[in-house]
């Protein structure tokens, strides 16, 4: 059919050309006709399909993977170990410190050379203290220097190691007996240091299972103590029981969603708070306790001697009885009068801190001289302790209420705060810049040494505390004056009146 | 290299195994015991030790709690007397029976001998004590300093080979809280695996990065800079701002002494910082007790921070460092126990600087040359003698720690016991202080010991050591490099009646 077509259409054509042609469509039309070998219906039946499927699903997949392909990262070299030198060499350190602050430049170091009760000698000259701690005048008893006189001839001065290892002197055991009595604890453990006291109780025990809720006011000692825990970590307004409230119920709730198993969890407050001479609720604060379970660490370095009915400190203030608070830590240079730390209990919290307390474990212990005065210390708190306390709260409310008519500057606190010997006066209005502040309260401070003998001493913070939150806090500038039972009314005046003047003097108009 | 080993031989490794098995196996079954009779209840607070602390505080360590903690009457000099307690009765607490026994004391950290009174010192301390008091309440930047810190200050500046000096009132603190000052975000602190807890607590109160090293090993370390070099900061791959070093002069429960000069080169090529801890080496080692610097003929100038303990041979409390003067004036603006903590004591400071002008010799005698040589021949010679002995002792030759290896748990009560029967006072130390497997005895020797004191504890090591199988000869034998002058016949002797438990006058 086809075929006798063909020489029609190859009229024109060579002869060859055209048998060639002709050869070509007619293998094609054998190949393709119907029966042929490639013809599709052929094709199909002999399993052809499956080529041609092959053939879409490689398409398929072509299609589908090219959208995903990443484009390809080109494979680095290492370096070698001369271009790591050429690294290495170029890197530049920054200096080991930084710069200080020009309030920091201008910090005279005082020296003290000599002490009586609060009179002092700064650099050789007589001066009233409003710097120290010694709340009570307990520095300077009589008997307590004897005691100590004696006990440097029987014990020498150090005690050559730790308590585990032959460090602990009869003395030390007499101590804590003694600290446990006066808490109205079943036990004491003694640390040889205030700053390392509550930062070990704390990583104790705790750990990153664990909850610490704590007031953001705290020293840098309680701050520590958290960050060494590692455990999780919430805070509350100062002092604001309704944000604490906020914050515990925040955590039942998710107690409830998550269902995990029941771990630590503690409050920690400060007695009385060292960067804001205020106290915590702490009566308030138990019920708050007690009702979402919580243990509560309280830091009573500073109120110590100087609260309460015996003299335990905020919580006995607040008339809690001495067992209800589980962790009570607390200075021994404060009221007490010497150096060290120690932390009262029950026997399994206190025998706990003296396998994983690392401050007392890895430390050499303290002085057996050190010991034996605290117990004289001690005694004198228990004999005349009421009395001074008596004292030492007028006191602290006469200069509440003095320091309250300098100009510029405002108390921190208020009414609740009145029996804390520890007023920090806030620059009000408050300063443009957190610097500027501290650098005029360094020149109020020199000043007021300088015209009037008055020796004061402003707040100082170190760039590795966290205060928590900083921006709003660090607006202001606090300042402690530390009132004791031994200054007298003419003292708060004087101190008051110098105040002013220096403010006058200096204050930028 | 240091003269013992501290890998235990297969035997010890598996006796020590067996003996925690069983006592773990022993402690579950009393556990649950306890539990049938009904668990202490806390109504809902969690218990205040977790689990395995509550365990272990309760099944193992109240088992041998009477080696630890044991307390002394008097001062810790080369004799001391040890108060008698109640042997171990479940949990309860060990109480004073009334009876003390004098007993040698290997145990404190007297290097020097200042630990009792002493005819310069202590006069001196008298006196501080009536000027300034015991204690000023306040922390050393507000009204804290007295004239004898300063003085105190400077004189160990100078002694140190260092521009200034900051003191503080304990040595513990004196790294956990000025390291992190300098340890600042975007620093890169390399720690060594056995620093002290002190350091440890110190680099995780920072802000800073930490990597640990292998122990003593500077080429561990440069591998591991060089990483953190191309690495930078942790995920924002900054460059780091600066990189500190902190390693100890002495290893405490290793008696070994830093390898130094390694380290300075290190440190050298990659701008690095140096913090050494010299807690055990200040005044203990170098032919002036200069540290281990002066033993090691390495530049003080080559350590950016020298940083030291008076409890250990200055007979004191507290801890310095020493540094540039910038250094030191940032640490009086930022260091936190120079701003809120209470100041050193002054009697302490006077102590120390009393004892550290006895070591320079400003007294004007020999006695401090006295001591520091006699302290070294004290320490090689007992060295010695242990090793001939058949004892693993680790550490250093001129260190006067030695660490005894005794690997098993039991053992470790055991000599104790039987040391403290015979009328030495020495240290034990197991798990969680070291490893579970590298349980160990600590002798310190000090100056104050007489040739006599040391022959009387050497005959008693090895007739212990006899009893309860704590020598190890192929160990020790493998490392006798260096043999002590020996004055009098060793062991054999017949051994003296030890003293006995007397009434508390």
């Amino acid at each position: 059919m086809a075929s006798h077509m063909v020489p029609a259409v190859g009229e024109f054509l060579p002869r060859d050309a055209l048998a060639w042609v002709e050869e070509i469509i007619s293998t094609a039309w054998t190949t393709f006709k119907p029966g042929g070998r490639l013809h599709p219906q052929t094709f199909i039946e002999s399993k052809g399909h499956l080529v041609v499927e092959a053939i879409l699903l490689a398409l398929i997949s072509y299609l589908l993977f090219q959208g995903r392909q990443k484009p390809q990262r080109r494979k680095e070299r290492p370096l070698s170990k001369e271009e790591v030198d050429e690294l290495c060499e170029e890197w530049q350190p920054e200096p080991l410190v930084g710069k200080l602050t020009a309030a920091q430049a201008a910090r005279p170091p005082h020296v003290i050379t000599a002490v009586s009760g609060c009179s002092v000698e700064v650099d050789g000259k007589p001066t009233t203290s409003f710097a120290s701690t010694d709340f009570l005048g307990f520095s300077n008893l009589e008997q307590g220097r004897q005691v100590c006189e004696e006990a440097i001839h029987k014990y020498g001065v150090g005690a050559c190691g730790p308590r585990g290892f032959y460090g602990t002197m009869d003395v030390h055991l007499e101590l804590e007996a003694e600290i446990a009595r006066f808490m109205g604890a079943e036990e004491a453990i003694l640390y040889s240091y205030d700053i390392a006291t509550i930062s070990s109780i704390i990583p104790a025990f705790a750990n990153a299972k664990d909850l610490i809720v704590c007031d953001e006011a705290v020293n840098y000692s309680i701050q520590t103590g958290c960050s060494l825990s590692r455990a999780r970590l919430l805070t509350f307004k100062h002092n604001d029981l309704a944000d604490l409230q906020r914050v515990l119920e925040k955590v039942a709730a998710e107690d409830k969603r998550s269902r995990k198993p029941l771990n630590r969890r503690f409050i920690v407050v400060e007695g009385i708070y060292a960067s804001l001479g205020d106290m915590a609720p702490l009566k308030e604060l138990m019920a708050l306790k007690e009702k979402f379970k919580y243990r509560l660490i309280v830091d009573e370095s500073l109120s110590l001697g100087v609260l309460g009915q015996h003299g335990r400190g905020a919580a006995d203030h607040f008339g809690i009885p001495p067992t209800a608070v589980e962790i009570v830590g607390a200075s021994l240079g404060t009221a007490l009068a010497c150096i060290g730390g120690f932390c009262s209990g029950n026997r399994e919290m206190v025998d706990h801190q003296r396998l994983s307390g690392l401050g007392y474990c890895f430390s050499a212990s303290s002085p057996p001289y050190t010991a034996k005065v605290t117990l004289e210390t001690f005694r004198a708190l228990r004999e005349e302790g009421p009395r001074l306390r008596e004292r030492l709260a007028a006191n602290a409310a006469a200069f509440r209420a003095l320091a309250a008519g300098v100009p510029g500057l405002r108390v921190v606190g208020g009414e609740a705060a009145a029996a804390s010997p520890v007023v920090h006066l806030q620059l009000d209005p408050a300063p443009e810049t957190y610097e500027e502040g501290d650098l005029l309260l360094e020149r109020v401070v020199a000043h007021v040494l300088k015209h009037h003998s008055i020796l004061l001493a402003t707040a100082k913070y170190s760039s590795v505390e966290t205060r928590r939150p900083p921006p709003s806090i660090r607006r202001v500038r606090l300042r402690p004056v530390l009132v004791t039972a031994l200054h007298e009314p003419r003292h708060l005046q004087a101190a008051t009146t110098a105040l002013t003047e220096a403010m006058a003097a200096l204050r930028p108009r | 290299m240091g003269t013992g080993t501290l890998a235990p031989t297969l035997k010890h490794a598996l006796l020590a195994y067996a003996t925690w098995t069983i006592l773990y196996i022993f402690g579950l079954l009393r556990d649950f015991v306890r539990n049938r009779r009904g668990k202490a209840s806390f109504k809902g607070y969690a218990p205040i030790r977790q689990d395995f602390e509550d365990f272990f505080t309760r099944r193992i360590y109240y088992r041998i709690h009477d080696v630890f903690n044991c307390p002394v009457k008097g001062p810790p000099s080369a004799w001391m007397d040890i108060i008698e307690r109640t042997p171990v009765n479940r949990q309860k607490p060990l109480m004073a029976t009334g009876k003390i026994k004098r007993c040698l004391n290997l145990g404190s950290y007297n290097y020097l001998g200042f630990a009792s009174s002493d005819p310069y010192c202590t006069p001196r301390v008298l006196d501080t004590l009536s000027q300034h008091g015991w204690s000023l309440c306040s922390s050393r930047a507000d009204a804290g300093t007295t004239p004898v810190h300063e003085e105190l200050e400077r004189e160990l500046a100078s002694f140190l080979g260092k521009q200034a000096v900051l003191t503080c009132g304990m040595g513990f603190a004196t790294n956990s809280v000025f390291l992190p000052v300098l340890a600042g975000p975007g620093t890169l602190v390399f720690s060594d695996a056995l620093n002290h807890v002190s350091i440890v607590t110190g680099v995780r109160a920072a802000k800073g990065t930490v990597r640990v090293f292998d122990h003593n090993d500077p080429v561990h370390l440069e591998q591991l800079l060089r990483q953190a070099m191309l690495e930078g900061q942790p995920r924002t791959h900054r460059p780091w701002k600066k990189v500190i070093i902190v390693v100890e002069g002495i290893y405490s429960m290793e008696g070994e002494v830093v390898d130094l000069a390694g380290f300075v080169a290190v440190a050298k090529k990659y701008k690095a910082y140096i913090w050494l801890d010299e807690a055990h080496s200040i005044g203990a080692m170098g032919a002036t007790g200069r540290g281990v610097c002066e033993h090691l003929g390495v530049s003080p100038a080559d350590i950016d921070v020298l940083m030291g303990t008076f409890s250990k041979s200055f007979g004191a409390c507290g801890g310095y460092v020493a540094a540039n003067k910038d250094v030191i004036d940032y640490f009086m603006a930022q260091c936190p126990a120079h701003l809120h903590a209470t100041a050193m004591t002054p009697p302490a400071v006077q102590m120390v600087l009393s004892a550290l002008r006895l070591i320079t010799g400003a007294d004007g005698s020999d006695r401090g040359a006295h001591k520091l040589s006699q302290l070294r021949t004290n320490a090689n010679y007992f060295r010695s003698r242990l090793l001939h002995m058949g004892f693993n002792v680790l550490g250093d030759w001129d260190s006067p720690v030695m660490p005894i290896m005794i690997f098993q748990l039991a053992k470790l009560s055991a000599t104790s016991h039987e040391m403290l029967r015979l009328g030495v006072a020495v240290v034990v130390v197991g798990f969680p202080a070291t490893p579970l497997l590298t349980s160990r005895m600590r002798v310190c020797i000090s100056a104050s010991h007489t040739r006599q004191d040391l022959d009387y504890a050497l005959q008693l090591f090895d007739y212990v050591a006899t009893k309860c199988d704590i020598r190890d000869p192929p160990l020790a034998a493998s490392n006798l490099v260096f043999l002590g002058p020996a004055d009098s016949p060793p062991a054999g002797q017949p051994l003296g009646p030890p003293n006995e438990w007397v009434p508390l006058a």
